[in-house]
């Protein structure tokens, strides 16, 4: 494999990489507050995906315009606004009436909702894939062999914007302050006023925002959507999180952007069909030199 | 109790309710298995279908290749899925809680792509074909269910006997001291380390024998049966039933196995309504079915603080 292909694997896993670091981020902001694998967060990116695919159909976009920059902005705000809705459910229904009750069983309400919002999806979109229409024009831009397609600048631009908002959110305003103390310690932050129920309900809206706005992009990038990609994407955003270290923000993006390179190079210098592998693989790997993650250090802090 | 459950495929001789009582009897024995490494122990293991996998593969192997008869290949699948099991767990052991739980998925992974992909032994995503049924001097077991729910029956009351045998002993006794705090278990001289092996090889054991009795059955094993979601569907059995209970895995595993069945009649409803039942089950029981009314030390009842598993 020569120079240029490298490279262009390489922005190849790092543009899917962008993708599970927002998706990762969900999981991590749940972990960081109550200490909880949300289980049903890769369904959410699912749902999102498709939240997006009817907003297009919804208004007749099945092409690129002119405007299709703007439309897929409005796209992805309306399936993350949808999606935040959506967790705020999810927590209401599934995960507060049961957080005084054994840690595992929370997982199972979790695997419940996934299977309703699944099958859910599946009735109202069947099963089979659906193409979701390209908004921007497929032409590439730059010289030569290594180029990006608008796309994956948007993935790129749209990423690095919802990670510094997020940072800036946790480390600059009121909520965040909140979010970190009920991450500390939420007895402590319930006696200092801090509403912690609200604050809960607000991380999950936000980390369902996220993967939402994660299934659009996921969605737009492959033109595919399936009812069943929140399974494996759901499993490789958590990979994703575990690895920069769960709870810890910087973490996630991290992981998230690392698998997707080991993904793109694995793919590209292994063989793509020992991807799953590879990634499992360096996971386990890490875990057992650094149990807590490349950045688990800073757990302290994590929000 | 075992006898009742025996007779029921002859009081209901219809073919398709027998079917469902041996899947539930499959899921029994596999929940049994899972609530020695997860209830009893306490390691939050999410990769345990991969040992049902390794079982059903060691057999279908041992069959097709050299010719073993089922009575022999049961117990070596038991062995090798335990020793399986052992080998996974030795470095995954070092890990601990939450962090165990997704090395054990990671490997639960890798060995279903494995199974996938090393085409030459284990067939790939077509997996292995022709896997002798069992047969009992000249009765042959066949494609009926019925033989294999009896077969079932048997171990999965054998198996929840010594699971029993076992939490009054020594052992079930250092179980319980590591799950409750393994630094204190370990200042009494309990081997943390030993004892959670021993889980690990008793748990795989369990679900070797299941995977050999399922690859008898259904004569055909893709990698396929033996994902994730199999790993979870085990572990929501013995959660459902509540953790430690031997009541309450095979409760679950029969709740979980036959309500989608009972569904049927929704049709294309059927496992929307199976997600909100879960759901539901959780919120009116949220220890379990069987579980104990979980204590929270110190009296605290705050959301988010540190709850053991």
């Amino acid at each position: 494999m020569n120079g240029e292909l490298f490279l262009q694997q390489l922005l190849n896993g790092l543009t899917i990489g962008a993708v599970y670091a927002l998706i990762a981020l969900g999981y991590t902001m749940v972990y960081g507050t109550l200490q909880m694998i949300n289980f049903a967060h890769g369904e959410v990116f699912m749902v999102g995906a498709y939240l997006g695919l009817s907003v297009m159909l919804v208004f007749g976009l099945a092409a690129p315009a002119p405007g299709g920059a703007a439309w897929l902005v409005m796209v992805i705000a309306a399936a993350a606004v949808g999606c935040a809705l959506l967790g705020l459910l999810i927590e209401r229904v599934a995960y507060r009436p049961l957080r005084k009750a054994p840690k595992l069983s929370v997982l199972i309400t979790a695997i419940g909702v996934s299977f309703f919002l699944q099958n859910a999806v599946m009735l109202f979109y069947g099963a089979q894939d659906r193409y979701v229409p390209e908004l921007l024009p497929a032409r590439r831009m730059g010289e030569g062999a290594v180029s990006v397609t608008p796309m994956q600048g948007v993935i790129f631009a749209v990423s690095i914007l919802l990670m510094a908002g997020l940072q800036w959110v946790v480390h600059g305003t009121k909520f965040g302050r909140g979010m970190r103390a009920v991450a500390q310690d939420p007895l402590a932050a319930r006696l200092m006023g801090i509403p912690v129920d609200r604050v809960i309900a607000m991380t999950f809206a936000i980390g369902s925002a996220l993967a939402g706005v994660g299934g659009v992009l996921f969605g737009s990038y492959y033109s595919t959507i399936n009812f069943h990609d929140g399974y494996l994407v759901g499993l490789k955003a958590f990979t994703a999180a575990v690895l920069g270290g769960i709870g810890n923000l910087p973490g996630a993006m991290l992981g998230g952007l690392l698998l997707g390179l080991l993904e793109g190079l694995g793919a590209g210098y292994i063989s793509a069909q020992w991807k799953n592998v590879f990634a499992f693989a360096v996971l386990i790997g890490v875990l057992l030199i650094r149990p807590h993650g490349l950045l688990g250090e800073r757990l302290a802090e994590r929000a | 109790m075992t006898g009742i459950l025996m007779l029921l495929p002859i009081l209901d001789s219809n073919s398709y309710h027998t079917e469902i009582l041996a899947t539930a009897a499959l899921y029994a024995l596999l929940a049994l298995g899972l609530n020695l490494i997860v209830g009893y122990a306490g390691l939050l293991h999410l990769g345990y279908a991969a040992f049902f996998g390794i079982g059903a593969y060691a057999y279908a192997l041992l069959n097709l290749r050299l010719g073993w008869p089922f009575w022999a290949g049961l117990p070596a699948a038991g062995l090798i899925a335990g020793c399986s099991a052992v080998l996974l767990g030795l470095p995954a052991i070092r890990v601990r809680g939450d962090y165990l739980a997704i090395v054990t998925l990671g490997f639960g992974e890798i060995a279903r792509v494995v199974a996938t992909n090393l085409e030459s032994w284990t067939g790939g995503p077509n997996g292995l074909m022709g896997i002798a049924h069992p047969a009992v001097g000249q009765v042959r077991f066949g494609v009926e269910a019925r033989p294999y729910y009896w077969l079932l029956v048997i171990l999965v009351a054998a198996t929840a006997w010594a699971c029993a045998r076992l939490r009054r002993s020594r052992l079930g006794l250092a179980w319980l001291a590591i799950k409750e705090d393994e630094l204190a278990a370990g200042c009494l001289g309990v081997d943390p380390l030993r004892m959670k092996l021993l889980a690990l090889a008793l748990g795989g054991w369990v679900a070797g024998l299941a995977g050999c009795v399922f690859a008898a059955k259904q004569g055909t094993i893709t990698p396929d049966s033996f994902d994730f979601i199999q790993s979870v569907m085990i572990l929501a059995m013995v959660i459902l039933g509540g953790l430690g209970s031997i009541a309450g895995a095979i409760c679950g595993a029969a709740i979980l196995s036959i309500a989608p069945e009972l569904l049927r009649e929704f049709s294309t409803y059927r496992m929307l309504l199976f997600g909100l039942m879960m759901v539901a089950l959780m919120r009116l029981r949220p220890e379990g079915l069987f579980g104990n009314r979980y204590q929270v030390p110190n009296g605290q009842s705050v959301p988010g603080t540190k709850r053991r598993v």
